[in-house]
């Protein structure tokens, strides 16, 4: 029981038992704040592997930006409080959990006896690979060999920002004011 | 320095991608839905990092960049929507937003 694995457990738990705990809250801030945890941990873990930006990138844009929007949104929208459950179907619950204990226990089985892991990951601590996931290096790949995936997710970011401004503009308004200069 | 074994995290993954998709499928709340969504991305990102470290290869990171940047433009225009069905219905219950049911 190395100190690496004893600190990967406990983060691990702290994932798993903060995704249950967004899945089982009523409030929809709690379950967003649990979300946050979530993240918050895996920067964490992305750190551990090594990968230095990716965990940076990770706090920023998701925990600060992604979520920061899921919060104004349920505030907006005042959807907090969900209304009691009306129609659910009593089965569907315990079903779901069966279904999912059995699917995780398949991949489960899966990765650990049939795939085994690979070879064990080297240590990244010799100088060449202790900038393993700098910015530098990660610039070098994605200015030089992904450059037009990184174009595209440009555009990609302007049509998402048309879109959303589109779909929330009010129609009422504009159809109003349509038929009043057709007048 | 004793590197933790790359099937761990694939293992860990695997359980968050599942309670993602639990979470999709049980809750009727939408915006419960997409952070659950949101979820199973981030699972993937683990992964991806963690064969990025496996193969000491940065494309598994740069893609995690890619992903985090789609994931991004997805909820802007995902939540945009559940403003704009709530602004016409006043519920965000998917079960009750059915009006293309034959």
């Amino acid at each position: 029981m190395t100190p690496e694995l004893i600190l990967f457990f406990l983060l691990a738990l702290i994932a798993i038992g903060s995704a249950i705990g967004m899945l089982l809250s009523r409030n929809a801030i709690h379950s967003a704040l649990w979300l946050v945890l979530n993240f918050a941990v895996g920067s964490v873990f992305f750190l551990i592997l090594g990968a230095p930006f990716i965990a940076m990138v990770q706090v920023t844009v998701y925990a600060g930006a992604i979520m920061v929007l899921f919060l104004f949104v349920i505030m907006l929208l005042g959807a907090e409080v969900l209304r009691q459950d009306s129609r659910v179907l009593p089965w569907q619950r315990p079903l779901a959990f069966v279904l999912g204990t059995i699917f995780l226990g398949a991949v489960l089985a899966f990765i650990f006896l049939a795939w085994g892991g690979g070879p064990l990951p080297i240590a990244l601590v010799d100088d060449a690979l202790r900038k393993f996931g700098s910015p530098q290096n990660i610039g070098k790949v994605l200015f030089g060999k992904y450059l037009l995936p990184f174009e595209l997710t440009s555009l990609l970011l302007l049509v998402a920002m048309i879109g959303a401004v589109v779909l929330v503009k009010d129609e009422k308004k504009i159809s109003n004011s349509k038929s009043q200069t057709s007048k | 320095m004793n590197p933790i074994p790359t099937s761990y995290f694939v293992a860990l993954s695997a359980i968050l991608f599942t309670l993602g998709v639990t979470g999709v499928l049980v809750r009727r709340n939408a915006i419960i839905i997409f952070m659950s969504v949101e979820l199973m991305l981030n699972s993937a990102n683990l992964v991806f990092v963690a064969f990025a470290r496996q193969f000491v290869d940065l494309s598994g990171q740069v893609f995690v960049f890619f992903v985090m940047t789609v994931a991004a433009a997805e909820v802007a225009v995902g939540l945009a929507l559940i403003v704009a069905i709530f602004r016409n219905k006043q519920s965000i219950n998917v079960d009750e937003i059915n009006q293309l049911k034959g």
